[in-house]
């Protein structure tokens, strides 16, 4: 059965090591469950892709527990798509044939992946284009390859990380909604990394905001607007005022992280004077909480 | 269900990338620049007829360089000649087993060079060490370590071509864009797909680069082994010229060098345009 609960306990991720060790992900700890769809909201820099990577298994956590239904990731696998900020294709092949890449692997016969490419480059309106290279395709064009890439294997999560934030205001309001009718299709749970705060209220159905590096869950908010969700939502009362409250959220993580004065009762700044002590990041940060 | 069939297809095609320029000497602005080629190439002729004719000697002696009309002549003489095809046959095939040697070792090699740290530790070292050594430096040991010329010949083609290919190779792995290996593990694929349908695409413009190279080097070291070693060859023939003070056959002998390495990099393109289509369009735009 397809299921697709993502669960987090304690993750820390770290590059590099000793002195110039950046930490990441600092014990995150957080739960979706299957067919959700939860946006992760964070100033930039504060480990956002990194989580998007790591529950995609390209790196193993440093410290903690992640589970993806009841099961360790240990590495990148087709029940977890991930569609990247820049569409990733493979510009050596054409648009059907990267859609058609992870149908081979999986070892679909050949009229099948036909019959599943015809239909998917419907439902992303690339009827024509199935014959032409990427580089040759606008991105909006490239992004719903990149997606479509990923629908056809029909993961149980589906991983994005800041997919529409090249794209222009309007492309990225198409590609919202077909986001939202694809997933209302699909069901899959998906993870939907941003800076855009729009974006991800309109989208989710709840919002993790995450704190400055190391990120941390600074909170989570629901958003109860009803679904199916059109574009006059976003001048919805109900969605003006979540937009505040996220606003006022990342601002005060967003001005942290651009070095506001240091406040000593502050614990996040207790801990940064800990941090530039120690010398050792990982072991000044452990056991710290943020507020 | 819905569909996205309706959005309008805007942008697409002012984001394309520039297509070739075919055409770039069609129209009026096309043949007058056509024309001002035209003139400069008959300019170069000319000042180099006078220059011939008039056997300037400042710094430059041209008492001895025969002007165009004795190089036409000659290189008409060549073309009929009996011997024309094997001097030419000769070098073509040194150079066609030499490159394509190299190339069936660099490749591979600089593949698997590039993608595990061991085997580069074990073999980059003692080619680290040869590397900066010039290819000509070689032809001594080369005529020492082989039994005929021939095979010395071809020894040293290959050395030549070896480097920029293996280097090429290793650069195309090493800079190809870890999100494609990423994105492909997502797509369910294992390390042998990684391999032929990721890596070995992904490095390929890059090995392009340096198989143009390598011809490149091929020939120049083909032309030198031969003037010093060979007894066929259109090196040969060039040295054979000089010697025997023939002067025209000296410069009918360097255009057919030049041609040759023109025309292999030609085809080098057309491969590449025929391997990547992807790429048809930055390859042929040249």
């Amino acid at each position: 059965m397809r299921a697709g609960n993502i669960r987090l306990e304690e993750v820390t991720l770290a590059f590099g090591s000793g002195r110039g060790a950046v930490i990441a992900l600092d014990k995150l700890s957080f739960s979706v469950s299957a067919g959700e769809f939860v946006a992760i909201l964070g100033p930039s820099g504060c480990g956002k892709s990194s989580l998007i990577g790591t529950i995609a298994g390209f790196q193993s956590p440093h410290a903690g527990k992640l589970l993806v239904d009841g099961q360790v990731v240990t590495e990148p696998g087709s029940d977890r798509g991930v569609v990247f900020q820049q569409p990733t294709l493979f510009p050596w092949k054409t648009v059907r044939q990267n859609i058609d890449f992870g149908l081979r692997m999986r070892g679909v016969a050949r009229r099948e992946r036909d019959r599943i490419l015809d239909e998917i480059l419907e439902e992303v309106g690339l009827t024509e284009f199935g014959h032409h290279y990427p580089t040759q395709l606008s991105g909006g064009m490239q992004q719903r390859v990149g997606l479509a890439r990923v629908l056809v294997n029909r993961p149980r999560v589906m991983l994005m990380d800041e997919p529409f934030g090249a794209l222009d205001a309007q492309t990225r309001l198409m590609m919202q909604e077909l986001l939202l009718d694809v997933w209302n299709e699909y069901r899959m749970t998906i993870l939907f990394v941003t800076h855009d705060i729009d974006e991800a209220v309109f989208l989710a159905s709840r919002v993790a905001v995450l704190t400055r590096r190391p990120g941390r869950l600074k909170t989570v908010i629901d958003v109860p607007i009803p679904r199916p969700r059109k574009l006059d939502v976003l001048v919805s009362p109900e969605f003006m005022r979540l937009k505040k409250t996220c606003l006022a959220l990342v601002r005060e993580e967003t001005l942290d992280a651009l070095g506001r004065p240091p406040h000593p009762d502050h614990p996040r700044d207790a801990h940064r004077e800990a941090q530039h002590q120690e010398h050792d990041p990982l072991v000044a940060t452990s056991g710290v909480e943020a507020s | 269900m819905n569909t996205v069939a309706d959005i309008p297809l805007t942008s697409d095609a002012d984001e394309r990338p520039p297509v070739a320029r075919r055409g770039a000497w069609r129209g009026v602005a096309g043949l007058r620049r056509l024309a001002v080629r035209l003139a400069s190439l008959l300019l170069f002729l000319l000042l180099w007829q006078a220059a011939s004719d008039n056997k300037f000697h400042f710094v430059i002696n041209f008492t001895f360089v025969p002007p165009p009309t004795a190089v036409a002549a000659a290189a008409v003489d060549f073309v009929e000649s009996p011997k024309a095809p094997h001097h030419v046959l000769n070098s073509i095939r040194r150079v066609l087993v030499g490159f394509g040697l190299a190339a069936l070792v660099a490749i591979p090699l600089g593949l698997v060079i590039g993608r595990s740290r061991l085997v580069e530790d074990i073999v980059m070292t003692p080619l680290e060490i040869m590397r900066p050594i010039p290819g000509v430096a070689w032809i001594p040991l080369a005529i020492l370590m082989f039994p005929s010329a021939e095979q010395s010949m071809i020894f040293i083609c290959l050395i030549g071509a070896l480097f920029p290919i293996l280097l090429s190779t290793i650069h195309g792995v090493e800079h190809l864009d870890r999100k494609l290996v990423h994105a492909s593990q997502t797509l369910g694929a294992k390390d042998r797909h990684v391999f032929a349908e990721v890596i070995l695409p992904g490095a390929f413009p890059s090995i392009l680069t340096g198989l143009t190279i390598g011809m490149g080097t091929s020939w120049f070291l083909v032309v030198t082994a031969e003037m010093v070693a060979g007894r066929f060859g259109i090196g040969y023939f060039t040295w054979e010229a000089y010697t025997l003070q023939n002067y025209p056959d000296i410069v009918v002998g360097m255009l057919v060098i030049g041609l040759l390495g023109m025309t292999s990099s030609m085809l080098l393109r057309v491969l590449g345009a025929r391997l990547m289509p992807w790429r048809r369009h930055l390859l042929l735009a040249r």
